[in-house]
C-alpha cells in the first residue's frame, strides 16, 4: 500500500485522461455519481429564480469579504488571539507542515486524527509528517477508505466516489484486522466507525479543515455529516485547523446563506447533519473540548490570485464541488486524472496559482468552455472566464498592465503562435480571405484525413465545393435575370 | 451586457426592412447551405438581406484559445462592415455571444473600437431568436408529414444567449413534427473549438456519448442552430456510418415549407 | 514555542500581509443578509402547515425521532424510550430544568457528566448508551436542533454515545436558522461550541449509499414539548 504509487502530477493530465476515458467502469462510476448529485441539487432549486437571489447574496458575500482581506484577517487574528488560540501564518507547504510538526513535537504525539481537509491535501501533510515518524489517521469514511488502500481523494465532497461497494468490501476484508467480506454498507460502515473510535479517543491531537471563519467572533465553522470533524474538534487535547487566507468573512450572519447554498450546492441536502461553530479552545469551567487550539492561515499562491480582478474571484469558492458534479470532462475522466489535490473546473483555476502555470497548463484547456460550472457555481465564479483567462497568461508574456504568473507563458508554442498570427492575417484582411476561401473550396479534395485529434472521431473537416458568399452571389445574379 | 440585451429586444420588437447577415465563417465555408436557408427565410418575410463581403470570422477560435490579440485584430476587421442601424443576424449562437458579450470586451481599452462594439453588440441577434420574435413566419402551412426531431442546442446558445427555447418554439409551429428529447440533453456535445484538438480523447468521448443518446431517441432529423456543433456531430455520425445528419433549423424549415408534402429529412439531407 | 517558529510565523505573516495590502483594491458592498431573509424567509417553498407541524417534517426527513409530550408528561415519554430501546445507561448534564425530572424518571439508570473528558472517557467511550440534552431551538425551516453545549451539558455529550435524546420546547422553534442567530444576537456572546444538529450522524461514502452512525449517534430521538397548546392533543 504504497502512497507513491499512486501520485500523479498535473504534468501527466493529458495521459491520464486519455487512459480514464477509455476506462468504461470508471466512466460508468463517475457518471452514475455525477447524475446523483445533480439531480439532488436540482431537487433543493427547483426554481432557477429562487437560486439567484440566494446566490446573489453569496457572491456579494465572498466578494464584500475579499475586497477587505487583510483588513478582516487582522480582526479575525486579533479576536482568535483574545479567545486564547495559536493563529499561524504559513506561506507555503513546507511551513503549514513545519507548523504541524512543531505542534506535534511539543505534544510527543506520533499519531493525529484528521477530520477532512482539502488543504490537508494540498499540502500533502500526511506525507510530510509520515517522513518524520508520525501517523495521520484520515477519519472521513471516504478518506479511510482511500488511506488504507493508499488511494487518493478523486472528488472534494465525496472522495471515493471512484470506489464500488465491491471494491471496499475488499479492502475491508483484507485490510481490517478481524474483519469478514460483506457487501453491506451498514456494517462497513459500523467496521470503520469502531476501528476509527479507538483513534478518536486516544489521539492528542485532531486535525480538521475550515468551511468558513468570522471575523467579528473569531469562530471557525465546520460542516459536515458524518460526525468525525466534531470527534477531531472536541475529544483530543489539542485541536490543529488549517485552511487557506480567502476561507474568512466578516460577520456571524454572512455564513448563513454560504451554508445554505454549500449543502444545497454540494450534496442537495437543505442543510448538513452537522453545523459546527467553535470559538476558542476549552474555557474554564468546561469539562471538554481541545485544551489548546490552532489555525494555520495559508497562502500557497492565493495572494497571487488575488492580485489581479479576474483571478481574485477564483477565491470566492466555498468548495461544494458542484462545479466538477456538472462538467461533462470531469464526468469522463475522474478526479484523479487532474493530478492535484483540486479537480474539475476549480481545480483547473485554482491550481495555476498553487503550483505554477507550467506544471498545470494543460489544465485549463480541459474544458469545452460548455459553462456548466459557471451556470451551478454558487458563488457566481466566472469559471468559463477565468479559463480563458488562464489560457491566455500560458500562451503570452504579460502585458505590463498585469504581473506575471508563476509559470506565465510556459505553454507558449511557436508554431501555435505562428498559427494563429497567420490566422489573423489571413481573417483580418478580407483580400487576402476571400481569395482564401476562393481556393480552399476549389481545393477541398486535397483537404488532409487525418486532421490531427479531430479525425479521432470524425471524418475529416472539408470546405464544402463553394463558399456561402459565392452561392449566395450566384443566387442573386439569378434573381436578376429572371 | 444590459445595454446590449436591450438593445436585442428593441430589434426584436419590430420588423426591420433590412438587416445584416454575420454568416460566420464556418457555414461560409463549410456548411453554406445552412446560410443560404437562413437568408431565404428573413427575405420570405420581406426583410431584404445584406451579406457584407469583407466579413470573415468573428474571432472566437483565437479568444478562447488564449490569443486574444490576434482574436481582437480580426475582430476590428468586421466593426466597419455594419454601419447603418439594422439588426445584425447571426446564425449561429456561439459567434452571436461573442459579438454580443465578448466584442465589448475585446475593446475594452479602446474608446472608438468600442464604442463600435457595443453599437453591434446592442443590434446582434440569433437567427433563431430572430425568426420567433420578429419575423413572425407562419409556419402552420409547412410539410404535416410526421417527423421526430431531437434537437441540440449549443452550451453558448443556452446559458449565454439564452436562448434555447427558439428553436422549440419554431419546432413547435410546424404541423407533424414531434421533439424528442434525448438523455442529458443539456450536456456540451464536446465540440469546444479548439478544445477538440487539444484533449481529442476527452472531446471525442463527449462527442460519442451526445450521439449515442441523440440516436437512440430513434429520431428521423437532428437539428441544431449551430453549426460548430454539426459540424463535430456529423462528422462523428459519419464516421459511425449513421445516416443521420444534423441540419441547421434553417434548412429544417426551409425544407418543411417547400415540401409540404416532401419525404422525411433523413433522406433529404442524406443526397 | 521557540524563537526560530516566532521569527517563522512574523516572516510568513508579514510577507503574507505585504502581498494583499500592496493591492489596491476598493471595499466592496456588504451584503444585506437581513433583507433577502426578510424577502425570502426560506429557500425552499412554504408549505401551508404550521412552524411546529414543518418542523416536525422537516425534522423526521433526516430520521430524527419525535415524540410530542406535553409539559407534565415529558419525564414518561422518556422512561418510554429508554424502555423501549432498552437503554441501560444513560448521561445528562445537572442543573438543566431537565435535571430533576430526568432523576425522577430513570432512577440508577441515570448517571452524570460531572467529571472532566479525560476521566469520564472509558465510561463516555465503553459503557453509555444514550446521551441526553437540552435543544436551545429548533430550525422549522430545515427541521434542526440548535444546542449550545455548556460546562453541565458538554460537548461529547451529544456526540460520543450511539444514542442521543434530545429535549426541546415546541414554542422555542424558530423559522430559520438565520432567525435564531439574529433575533437571539449571537455574534455578542459566542459559545465555545454551538451546534447545529440535523439527525443522527450519516455518511454516503460508500457508493451513495446513505448509512447511518458513521462517528457520531446512530439515532436521535427528540422530545418535542408541546408547550404551544393549551391542552394536550399531541400523541393523543
Amino acid at each position: 500500500m504504497s502512497v507513491t504509487e499512486h501520485i500523479v502530477r498535473p504534468e501527466d493530465f493529458k495521459l491520464r485522461s486519455r487512459e480514464s476515458v477509455a476506462d468504461p467502469k470508471l466512466r460508468g462510476n463517475f457518471r452514475g455519481a455525477m447524475d446523483f448529485l445533480i439531480d439532488k441539487r436540482a431537487a433543493q432549486f427547483p426554481d432557477n429564480a429562487t437560486f439567484t437571489l440566494l446566490r446573489k447574496v453569496g457572491e456579494t458575500t465572498r466578494k464584500h469579504a475579499l475586497s477587505r482581506l487583510p483588513d478582516l484577517l487582522d480582526q479575525l487574528e486579533i479576536n482568535l488571539q483574545r479567545l486564547g488560540v495559536n493563529v499561524h501564518y504559513a506561506e507555503n507547504s513546507a511551513d503549514a507542515n513545519r507548523i504541524f510538526l512543531e505542534i506535534a513535537k511539543k505534544h510527543h504525539a506520533d499519531m493525529m486524527i484528521k477530520g477532512k481537509s482539502m488543504v490537508s491535501e494540498e499540502i500533502e501533510l500526511n506525507q510530510a509528517m509520515a517522513t518524520e515518524g508520525i501517523e495521520c489517521i484520515e477519519s472521513d469514511m471516504g478518506e479511510y477508505i482511500l488511506q488504507i488502500d493508499g488511494d487518493r481523494p478523486s472528488h472534494i465532497i465525496m472522495p471515493a466516489i471512484h470506489k464500488t461497494k465491491q471494491d471496499i468490501a475488499k479492502l475491508f476484508s483484507e485490510k481490517i484486522p478481524g474483519a469478514t467480506y460483506t457487501e453491506d454498507v451498514d456494517e462497513l460502515i459500523s467496521m470503520g466507525r469502531s476501528v476509527l473510535r479507538d483513534k478518536f479517543r486516544d489521539a492528542r491531537i485532531g486535525v480538521s479543515g475550515v468551511n468558513f471563519m468570522i471575523a467579528e467572533t473569531g469562530t471557525i465553522a465546520l460542516v459536515e455529516n458524518e460526525g468525525n470533524g466534531r470527534m477531531c474538534t472536541t475529544i483530543p487535547d489539542v485541536h490543529i485547523a488549517i485552511t487557506g487566507i480567502e476561507k474568512v468573512v466578516e460577520k456571524l450572519e454572512h455564513v448563513v446563506p454560504l451554508y445554505a447554498l454549500l449543502t444545497r450546492s454540494a450534496t442537495g441536502q437543505a442543510v448538513s447533519t452537522y453545523f459546527n461553530l467553535i470559538t476558542g479552545p476549552r474555557r474554564v469551567g468546561e469539562k471538554d473540548g481541545p485544551r489548546e487550539m490552532h489555525l494555520i492561515l495559508l497562502d500557497n499562491g492565493r495572494t497571487q490570485a488575488y492580485r489581479e480582478e479576474k483571478f481574485r474571484a477564483t477565491l470566492q469558492c466555498i468548495r461544494c464541488g458542484a462545479c466538477m458534479n456538472h462538467c461533462p470532462v470531469y464526468t469522463r475522466v475522474g478526479g484523479h486524472s487532474y493530478g492535484t489535490a483540486y479537480p474539475g473546473p476549480i481545480g483547473s483555476i485554482i491550481s495555476p496559482h498553487l503550483l505554477g502555470l507550467s506544471g498545470t497548463r494543460d489544465l485549463p484547456t480541459a474544458s469545452s468552455l460548455c459553462g456548466a460550472c459557471g451556470e451551478v457555481c454558487p458563488v457566481g465564479i466566472p469559471i468559463p472566464e477565468i479559463l480563458m483567462r488562464l489560457r491566455e497568461a500560458a500562451r503570452n508574456n504579460s502585458d505590463g498592465a498585469d504581473q506575471a504568473l508563476r509559470g506565465q507563458a510556459s505553454a507558449r508554442k511557436m508554431l501555435e503562435a505562428l498559427t494563429w498570427k497567420a490566422w489573423r492575417i489571413l481573417y483580418s484582411n478580407s483580400f487576402l480571405y476571400r481569395p482564401f476561401v476562393f481556393i480552399a473550396t476549389r481545393l477541398r479534395w486535397l483537404t488532409p484525413t487525418n486532421q490531427a485529434g479531430w479525425t479521432t472521431s470524425r471524418t475529416p473537416l472539408r470546405p464544402a465545393p463553394r463558399a456561402m458568399r459565392e452561392l449566395l452571389a450566384q443566387r442573386n445574379k439569378q434573381r436578376e435575370k429572371n | 451586457m444590459n445595454t446590449a440585451l436591450q438593445g436585442a429586444a428593441q430589434t426584436a420588437s419590430k420588423k426591420p426592412s433590412q438587416v445584416y447577415f454575420f454568416a460566420t465563417c464556418v457555414i461560409d465555408m463549410f456548411s453554406p447551405q445552412s446560410g443560404l436557408d437562413a437568408v431565404d427565410l428573413i427575405e420570405r418575410a420581406g426583410i431584404k438581406v445584406l451579406f457584407p463581403l469583407k466579413q470573415s470570422c468573428c474571432g472566437q477560435p483565437a479568444y478562447t484559445t488564449g490569443f486574444s490579440s490576434d482574436a481582437r485584430l480580426v475582430a476590428a476587421a468586421q466593426l466597419d462592415l455594419f454601419p447603418a442601424p439594422w439588426p445584425v443576424v447571426v446564425p449561429s449562437g456561439s459567434c452571436g455571444g461573442m459579438l454580443r458579450h465578448h466584442w465589448p470586451k475585446l475593446f475594452a481599452d479602446d474608446p472608438v473600437r468600442l464604442e463600435k462594439a457595443r453599437d453591434i453588440a446592442a443590434r446582434t441577434v440569433e437567427f433563431s431568436e430572430f425568426m420567433v420574435n420578429t419575423l413572425g413566419l407562419d409556419l402552420s402551412g409547412a410539410s404535416a408529414q410526421p417527423v421526430t426531431v431531437a434537437v441540440h442546442t449549443s452550451c453558448t446558445a443556452r446559458r449565454e444567449m439564452d436562448n434555447h427555447h427558439h428553436v422549440r418554439r419554431l419546432l413547435k409551429q410546424m404541423p407533424g413534427v414531434e421533439v424528442v428529447v434525448q438523455e442529458h440533453e443539456s450536456e456540451c456535445c464536446g465540440f469546444g473549438g479548439t478544445f477538440s484538438v487539444k484533449h481529442p480523447e476527452i472531446s471525442s468521448a463527449m462527442a460519442r456519448d451526445k450521439v449515442d443518446a441523440i440516436t437512440a431517441t430513434g429520431c428521423d432529423a437532428l437539428i441544431s442552430a449551430d453549426c460548430g456543433c454539426l459540424l463535430n456531430l456529423n462528422g462523428n455520425l459519419e464516421k459511425r456510418a449513421d445516416i443521420l445528419r444534423g441540419e441547421h433549423v434553417a434548412t429544417f424549415i426551409r425544407n418543411r415549407l417547400d415540401h409540404s408534402s416532401g419525404s422525411p429529412n433523413r433522406l433529404e439531407t442524406s443526397k | 514555542m521557540s524563537a526560530t517558529h516566532l521569527s517563522d510565523n512574523q516572516r510568513a505573516r508579514s510577507a503574507i500581509f505585504k502581498r494583499l495590502r500592496e493591492i489596491p483594491v476598493s471595499p466592496l458592498p456588504a451584503p444585506d443578509v437581513q433583507a433577502y431573509f426578510r424577502a425570502q424567509p426560506t429557500v425552499l417553498v412554504q408549505s401551508s402547515a404550521n412552524r411546529i407541524e414543518r418542523f416536525i417534517t422537516q425534522a423526521k426527513s433526516w430520521r430524527t425521532e419525535i415524540i410530542e409530550a406535553t409539559p407534565g408528561t415529558w419525564q414518561e415519554y422518556v422512561a418510554e424510550v429508554v424502555q423501549k430501546k432498552s437503554l441501560q445507561r444513560l448521561l445528562a448534564g445537572r442543573g438543566t430544568s431537565f435535571s430533576e425530572g430526568l432523576n425522577r424518571a430513570l432512577g440508577n439508570k441515570l448517571s452524570w457528566y460531572d467529571e472532566d473528558l479525560s476521566e469520564i472517557k472509558p465510561i463516555l467511550f465503553s459503557e453509555t448508551d444514550a446521551g441526553i440534552t437540552t435543544v436551545r431551538s429548533g430550525v422549522a425551516e430545515t427541521g434542526s436542533l440548535i444546542v449550545w453545549p455548556t460546562h453541565n451539558e458538554p460537548r461529547s455529550l451529544s456526540l460520543v454515545p450511539p444514542v442521543h435524546i434530545a429535549i426541546l420546547y415546541a414554542s422555542d422553534i424558530v423559522e430559520t436558522l438565520f432567525e435564531a442567530v439574529s433575533t437571539q444576537n449571537w455574534a455578542s456572546g459566542m459559545p465555545t461550541n454551538a451546534l447545529l444538529i440535523s439527525g443522527p450522524s450519516r455518511t454516503s461514502d460508500i457508493q451513495r449509499t446513505l448509512a447511518y452512525g458513521a462517528h457520531g449517534p446512530k439515532e436521535l430521538v427528540l422530545i418535542l414539548i408541546r408547550d404551544d397548546v393549551a391542552n394536550t392533543q399531541a400523541r393523543a
